[in-house]
């Protein structure tokens, strides 16, 4: 039947080092502080960031699931979650609610989509596929795993400052964060989120240079730069991305704490009368915010995208039993992405009041930046096309990956277009492109990757049954929230509305947005779905071999779950990692370290691309 | 059940392709509240407009048209795993020649839009491409300051000829002031001046296709022309505190004659003393 079949597949193509079974694993002389919480293994903080983001994720999820209650039942009671905010009667206030779409953003694309992205991610997989035996800089690694908790207490502890949290939207544009007068959330709760913010950045970066550093010194012998898997690739582009930003925003962040503690005026224009209180004394400038802010934030929309890419390109060759098509041109779209991204930043401000000449500007540069993510896509189609497709939750996450980018990329022409973006900007029209990108993309993504690597990472298989089950519910809980927010933008309902029905022109709105709350609901109970299957087969999913799914990756040749070091012997690469189903070799995979046999007419050892 | 995921990956474009061929006619489309109903109340919207409608057809073809091979490729890849099919896998790195093809064709179509783009934008934005009417950016008819939550608007008074007085930078005895409601005669466009009087704000009138922001600090011109006259929604559309969904206002619209009545009646109102005037025409004839 299939070719990856868990329960055969497990022994199959283990040439070699057969007698490492499981239970060599986990040992590793230490005491259970250095071994689970403050260990330095590249492998145990991927873990602790991957389970960190999932409980995160719930977070998240349920400071989302308010907003969406308080648009389809506006003033209502919120049951279940209401009990958390009883001094306020369990209803959302408008102040609440401003919180609430704040702290959605922030918990998501801070302690959520980046971490487990670069954090759990590109921690495991970097020194497996590339067969080293650690990071570069084991004690930097504990350290940015150990950084993200500051983070998330200060995220917190800005829920229990006045206003329930700040509440002047993930952006944080000034006056809005600068003047403690300005909102409910502007005060305590604004200064607990901005050195949240700082911590994830110092996270962040300790994490990219140890990326890079790795990437670049400790690749196997034989792992050529063009014989990386494409997760690679993304993972190293993404580091070059996220050092070269986040000085940028964790600069402006500390201008802003300045401004608001020690009477600077980088952002805060004079004459600024807040809340009766007195005028502001200054001659800042609040667009120079926005341009430092998204400086940093237009690049980190790539930071949480491209190494999803990196990782559904290495999923759909596995599963489609085929090469990737167009290495080489996968590698230059990621670094064209890479690149263009660094320049793009000021489509977000196409109504702010720039110089519209630099509007312009931005618009070309973000117009183009679609190409390269279009030549992906074509990529992709292309790796499946003609392919022997195993249809397993994998499988399944990564198809719907780029079902929704496409629609998500699509999206994207319509806003990087001044005149159009002019209309739909600050509408539910921006609200349902990011969400495709960063959940129909990017999530679907890090589902694919967790039941794809979650054998290597536990040595047991997750359940089938479950995670087909947990991608049916969200896929359909997922279109049916997000994808009638395109209609909503067209209709010009603005964002951040605590009550559009307030406006004549969106009273008829209530029904759908009724409707996209269900499926939101839907959405979120799907996740307990993930979580339980997770934990669940942690402990009593079916145990499997070192190459499960007969894949390629020196990631396979390493015991499930890999020891202290990885790998027995230094593995030796002799080719790129998507050689399946040549017709020269037996089996429909080719493992990185197998040796060439030398046959009559062979070709020398197949290069990446072309 | 792999027939099941193609079919299950194939239903949901077309149910989404339905729902946006349906949405006119369901009101889930452009606001049709207004005094021209969905159609873009201002020339330059409806240039916006047909603008959005271009992308829109490009990119629904391409949506249709990488959809359609992603379900061409699911079924042909899920057949290759049927029992007693021997077709072998398509080994294959790529082809140069597609690859250049498929940049060089998309590069050229996004380049186009980008650059047809052009005209609307130096329309809108570029001072020296506004209409004759505000003498390049300079003739404002009214000073708009958002406030949290309100709209603030400060119009010239009108001088002892009967006619606008200029509007000056800074507020003048004569100036006349309305919250949440802005005239501006119809069919000819109309220059305000956007401020912010506390944290940022964006200027937002759904019906012609206009959003600007207020940035505290500065002063920005911004232009429309509604071409009918009646009541249009004006609204915040950038997040400035808890009220931000409450900043309702309306621009109204009304022929030339109608609107400097208006004014001339604001002027009366405004000089009221208390002190009721037989000989005052205008206070008369008023609500």
């Amino acid at each position: 039947m299939s070719t990856v079949n868990p329960a055969i597949g497990t022994d199959a193509g283990q040439g070699h080092a057969e007698e490492h079974g499981h239970g060599h694993g986990h040992e590793h002389h230490g005491s259970f502080i250095s071994t689970y919480v403050f260990s330095t293994d590249h492998k145990m903080i991927g873990k602790q960031f991957l389970i960190t983001t999932l409980l995160m994720l719930m977070v998240g999820g349920a400071l989302a699931l308010g907003v969406r209650w308080q648009l389809a039942f506006r003033w209502e009671a919120m049951p279940f979650f209401g009990m958390l905010f009883k001094a306020e009667g369990g209803q959302i206030s408008p102040e609440f609610y401003t919180m609430l779409v704040t702290m959605h953003a922030s918990v998501m694309i801070f302690l959520v989509i980046i971490p487990i992205l670069a954090g759990a991610f590109g921690n495991f997989l970097i020194p497996l596929m590339i067969g080293a035996d650690d990071m570069a800089f084991p004690i930097l690694n504990m350290l940015s795993y150990w950084f993200m908790w500051p983070a998330i207490f200060c995220f917190g502890a800005s829920f229990f400052c006045a206003g329930y949290g700040a509440a002047g939207g993930w952006t944080t544009y000034p006056l809005l964060s600068a003047l403690y007068e300005a909102a409910p959330g502007s005060g305590a709760a604004q200064t607990f989120w901005l050195f949240g913010l700082t911590f994830v950045g110092f996270s962040s970066m300790m994490g990219s240079i140890n990326y890079m550093t790795t990437i670049i010194n400790m690749r196997a012998p034989g792992m050529t730069l063009f014989r990386m898997p494409l997760t690679i690739w993304a993972m190293f582009i993404t580091a070059i991305l996220q050092s070269f930003a986040l000085p940028v925003l964790t600069a402006a962040g500390f201008m802003l704490v300045s401004d608001r503690m020690l009477g600077t005026t980088f952002f805060i224009p004079g004459g600024i009368v807040v809340n009766d209180n007195d005028p502001t004394v200054g001659g800042g400038q609040t667009l120079l915010w926005q341009h430092l802010f998204w400086f940093y934030s237009h690049p980190a929309v790539y930071i949480m995208l491209l190494p999803a890419m990196g990782m559904v390109s290495d999923m759909l060759a596995c599963m489609s039993r085929k090469p990737i098509f167009g290495y080489k041109p996968m590698v230059y779209s990621m670094a064209a992405i890479a690149g263009l991204g660094f320049i793009v930043w000021g489509h977000h401000m196409f109504t702010s009041g720039m110089n519209p000449a630099l509007g312009m500007t931005f618009m070309v540069s973000t117009v183009m930046i679609a190409l390269p993510s279009a030549v992906k896509v074509f990529n992709w189609i292309g790796t499946m096309w003609g392919g022997r497709l195993q249809f397993n939750t994998v499988m399944l996450n990564c198809i719907a990956f780029v079902s929704m980018f496409i629609v998500g990329g699509l999206s994207g022409i319509f806003m990087a277009a001044v005149p159009v973006d002019i209309y739909i900007h600050d509408t539910y029209f921006i609200v349902a492109h990011f969400h495709y990108v960063l959940f129909g993309a990017t999530l679907f993504g890090c589902f694919g990757g967790i039941q794809f690597w979650f054998p290597k990472m536990y040595g047991r298989m997750m359940n089938e049954k479950l995670g087909k089950l947990h991608f049916f519910l969200t896929f359909i809980g997922f279109n049916g929230t997000f994808f009638p927010m395109h209609l909503l933008g067209v209709a010009g309902m603005p964002r951040r509305y605590a009550d559009p029905y307030l406006h004549p022109y969106l009273e008829h709105l209530l029904p759908m947005n009724q409707f996209m709350t269900i499926c939101a609901i839907l959405m979120g109970c799907a996740q307990f779905i993930l979580l339980f299957n997770f934990f669940y087969s942690r402990k009593f999913g079916p145990t499997c071999g070192r190459n499960p799914w007969n894949a390629n990756g020196l990631e396979w040749t390493a015991p499930s779950p890999p020891g202290h070091g990885n790998f027995e012997s230094v593995p030796i690469c002799f080719r790129g990692p998507y050689e399946y189903s040549d017709p020269n070799h037996t089996e429909d995979f080719w493992l990185q370290t197998d040796q060439p046999v030398k046959k009559a007419g062979d070709n020398p050892p197949p290069s990446a691309a072309h | 059940m792999k027939r099941f995921w193609c079919f299950f990956f194939m239903f949901w474009p077309i149910v989404a392709f339905v729902l946006c061929w349906i949405a006119p006619d369901m009101g889930w489309w452009f606001p049709s509240n207004g005094p021209t109903g969905m159609k873009a109340a201002s020339p330059i919207g409806e240039r916006i407009d047909d603008l959005y409608y271009m992308i829109l057809y490009i990119t629904t073809a391409t949506f249709v048209g990488t959809q359609v091979a992603l379900g061409y490729v699911l079924f042909k890849g899920a057949a290759m795993t049927d029992e007693g099919n021997e077709q072998k896998v398509w080994y294959s790195h790529g082809s140069h020649n597609l690859e250049v093809i498929w940049t060089i064709v998309p590069a050229c179509i996004l380049l186009f839009i980008a650059l047809y783009q052009m005209d609307v934008v130096k329309e809108v934005r570029v001072k020296s491409a506004f209409p004759a009417e505000t003498k390049g950016g300079t003739v404002a008819i009214a000073e708009v300051t958002a406030r949290q939550f309100e709209w603030r608007i400060r119009y010239p008074g009108i001088g002892p000829d009967g006619k606008k007085l200029p509007l000056m930078p800074k507020p003048q005895p004569t100036d006349l002031y309305t919250v949440n409601d802005l005239r501006v005669p119809t069919g000819e466009p109309s220059m305000i001046i956007l401020q912010s009087g506390d944290v940022q704000h964006a200027f937002f009138l759904p019906e012609l296709r206009v959003k600007q922001d207020a940035v505290p600090g500065l002063d920005i011109p911004v232009w429309f022309e509604a071409s009918k006259s009646g009541d249009y929604t004006l609204l915040c559309a950038e997040l400035c505190g808890w009220g931000h969904y409450k900043m309702k206002a309306k621009l109204v619209a009304q022929p030339e004659a109608d609107h400097m009545e208006f004014m001339r009646q604001l002027t009366v109102q405004q000089n009221y003393d208390g002190v009721p005037e037989a000989t005052n025409e205008v206070a008369q004839g008023e609500e």
